[in-house]
Order: structure tokens, then sequence, then C-alpha cells
């Protein structure tokens, strides 16, 4: 989040609308711990990250459809264990969770 | 209420705060923003109910205070017992903690405590370089430290000792006898979870005897002396020092070998 402050102080700022995708949980191997972050833009800027790379352009999707109204506020889950109910997994065989939201705070 | 300005201005001066979010069940996207004020504690915004609010804010400054973060589960009036959350609908909420960073206090001035600085800051310490010799304990000469004392081992202990923690390391590398031994003898006064002292192996037999000769020969406090300081990796220069050094900090804390990764077998993380 730390990373993310100037960029979410300028959003806010200017009124632009933005979604925030943060690592809650994870299990076996993920690169990233609780409290990794990224944030999208309604314009589709995107800064910070949440796994090693393996995952960000799904969630720039997913936080693109919270802004735009097509899914709620909630978890999205990545990893093996998911039963492909996202086709994009971790490639060191760990899961993660995420919690997608506004950033309305 | 918004969070955000007390958030953000906490998250930017590295004073402890966690915010709490509600990430699955009744109330979700609720945010509870909480921080410690002297003995008390301000708690900003509502997940909905007061109970729920009290327990959560409680648990979240416990988190805090361990600088971890995580999710936890509640029932809707704040329940956590499995019994009273029989037939309750339950919460998860992600509790997110922003705790100071760790500190390094290392004493001597010397070549190799500038590399030793500089590595500790890319991990995100707050630095501390101490020596009691004015011309070495210069900002001018440790710029990347957070803060430079011309001050003897024990005076700075004695005033801010109580500030260490497991999270943070001492690290001694001024071999010489007159400052290391009151240095490890006021980490060792301490909760601090590495405290590492440089010298040859030669040096380190020596400072043995002279621990010995102030009392100090304690079989568990001996045992958490990190001395000779650092991992074998066989460098030579300031800089790999430092980096061999920080890796045995890493190492102490999560407790694991420092053998190589394809020598051992198990999961990475």
């Amino acid at each position: 989040m730390r990373e993310l402050l100037d960029d979410l102080d300028r959003w806010r700022a200017a009124g632009t609308r933005v979604a925030i995708a943060r690592v809650v949980a994870t299990d076996g191997s993920g690169p990233r711990g609780p409290g990794a972050a990224m944030a999208v833009s309604i314009d589709g800027e995107v800064v910070g990250s949440v796994s090693g790379g393996c995952v960000e352009g799904a969630v720039v999707g997913e936080a693109l459809a919270v802004l735009n109204g097509e899914r709620d506020a909630g978890m999205v889950t990545f990893g093996y264990s998911d039963d492909e109910a996202f086709a994009v997994g971790l490639t060191c065989g760990g899961t993660i969770r995420l919690f997608i939201e506004e950033f309305d705070w | 209420m918004s969070v955000w300005p007390t958030l953000s201005e906490r998250i930017r001066v590295g004073s402890p705060v966690a915010l709490v979010t509600v990430v699955d069940g009744p109330g979700i996207g609720g945010h509870l923003l909480v921080h410690p004020d002297d003995d008390s504690v301000v708690v900003l915004g509502s997940l909905g109910d007061p109970d729920l609010d009290r327990v959560v804010a409680r648990d979240a400054i416990a988190e805090l205070e361990a600088g971890r973060s995580g999710v936890r589960t509640y029932g809707p009036r704040g329940q956590t017992t499995p019994e009273d959350l029989i037939d309750e609908p339950t919460l998860t909420v992600f509790v997110e903690s922003w705790a100071p960073p760790p500190q390094m206090w290392i004493f001597g001035a010397v070549d190799f405590t500038a590399a030793l600085a500089r590595v500790a800051k890319i991990l995100g310490y707050r630095v501390l370089v101490a020596d009691a010799r004015e011309v070495f304990a210069t900002t001018r000469r440790f710029p990347m430290a957070d803060e430079v004392r011309v001050s003897w081992p024990g005076d700075v202990f004695t005033a801010r000792g109580h500030e260490l923690g497991p999270r943070d390391a001492v690290c001694i590398l001024t071999h010489d006898p007159k400052f290391d031994i009151p240095a490890v003898h006021g980490a060792l006064a301490t909760s601090v979870g590495y405290i590492g002292v440089m010298g040859s192996r030669t040096t380190h037999d020596r400072r043995l005897e002279r621990l010995a000769e102030v009392g100090i020969d304690d079989r568990a406090d001996l045992d958490r002396l990190m001395s000779p300081i650092g991992l074998d990796l066989g460098g030579r220069t300031p800089e790999e020092t430092a980096i061999s050094i920080c890796a045995e900090i890493i190492a102490t804390r999560t407790g694991r070998s420092a053998r190589q990764l394809r020598t051992a077998e198990g999961p990475i993380h």
C-alpha cells in the first residue's frame, strides 16, 4: 500500500474511480504476502502488484468489472485448488486470495 | 466517515495503524481503522454493530502489535466462540497492519558500517549508527542511516533499549572490547531478536573470556550471540559482509537453515 499512496491520493483528488485489490491470504508458495496491493483506475491505469506477475492481468479484468458494476466487491482466488473458476494460476503452485473493492475509503 | 486521510498519513510517517475490511459475509466492504494513541485506542468507522467494532478493534490492535496481517472470522455481534456462532451468519475480516519498521542498531562507525546500513535500508530497517568517537560517528559518513549518535553503547541501551523487540537487530562491529563488551551486555538485557558481533575466531574467543570476567557466562545468553557475525559466504568486501550479516538476520527470524534450496526438500515458503 505504501507504494500506492501517491497514486491513490492523485486519483482521489481528481475524482477518478479506482478499484483496489489486496492479497488477504496465501496458501503454499506465493511470492507476495497479505497486504500486497495493486490499484486499477477506471481508465485502465495500473499501479502495484499482488504476485510475481502471474495473475496481474486477470486482476485488472476483475477490478474493471467491479468499477463497471459487472461484479460486486468480493474475494477472488487464484491457484491450483481453484476449480477452473479462473483460468489463471500461479506458476509456483500456491494459492492466493484477493479482496477486490472500489477504493472509496 | 472517510478513513483515508488518517490511514495515508500514518502509513507515510511510519506510525502504527491497522485497517479492518469485511471481505466476506454481512457488511462486506465495511472498514474500521484502528490505531494506538498513548494508552488508549482510536477507532474510526464502523462495521455496523458496536460490539463487533469493539471486539474487532481489540483484536486488530493485537495483530498490529505483532506486526501481522491476516483474516479473522466473527459473528455479527463480534462472537468468536464456536457455540456462539451456531446458526449465525459469520463475517470474515482482513486485518491489515502497518507496524513501524524494524530497527537495526549498528555499533561501531567502521568501514563495514556504511555497507551494512545501506543493505539494512533496502530491507526496510530504521538504522541507528552509534560510536563513542566523535570524528567517526558523523552523518556525512553515514548519510543512509536514519540516526547517527556519538554515544557509548551502554548509554544507548539505557535510554532506548526498551524499544527493541524480536523483529529488531543489533550488530556490533567495533571489535574493540572497550565497546563490544558494554554493547553485548546492553543488547542481552533487551528482547532484541538478533545480536551479531563481528570479529575473527580469535577475537571471538578473547571476547568470551572478557564477557565471562564481567559475569556474562550464562549458556542461554551466549547462545543468543551470533559471533562471529554472519553466514559463511566467503565474501570479503564490506558489501559482501553486509549481505552475509543480513542473510543471517533473515534466517534467524524465519528459523531456516540458510542452506542452498537445491540441497533441501519441502516447501520454499
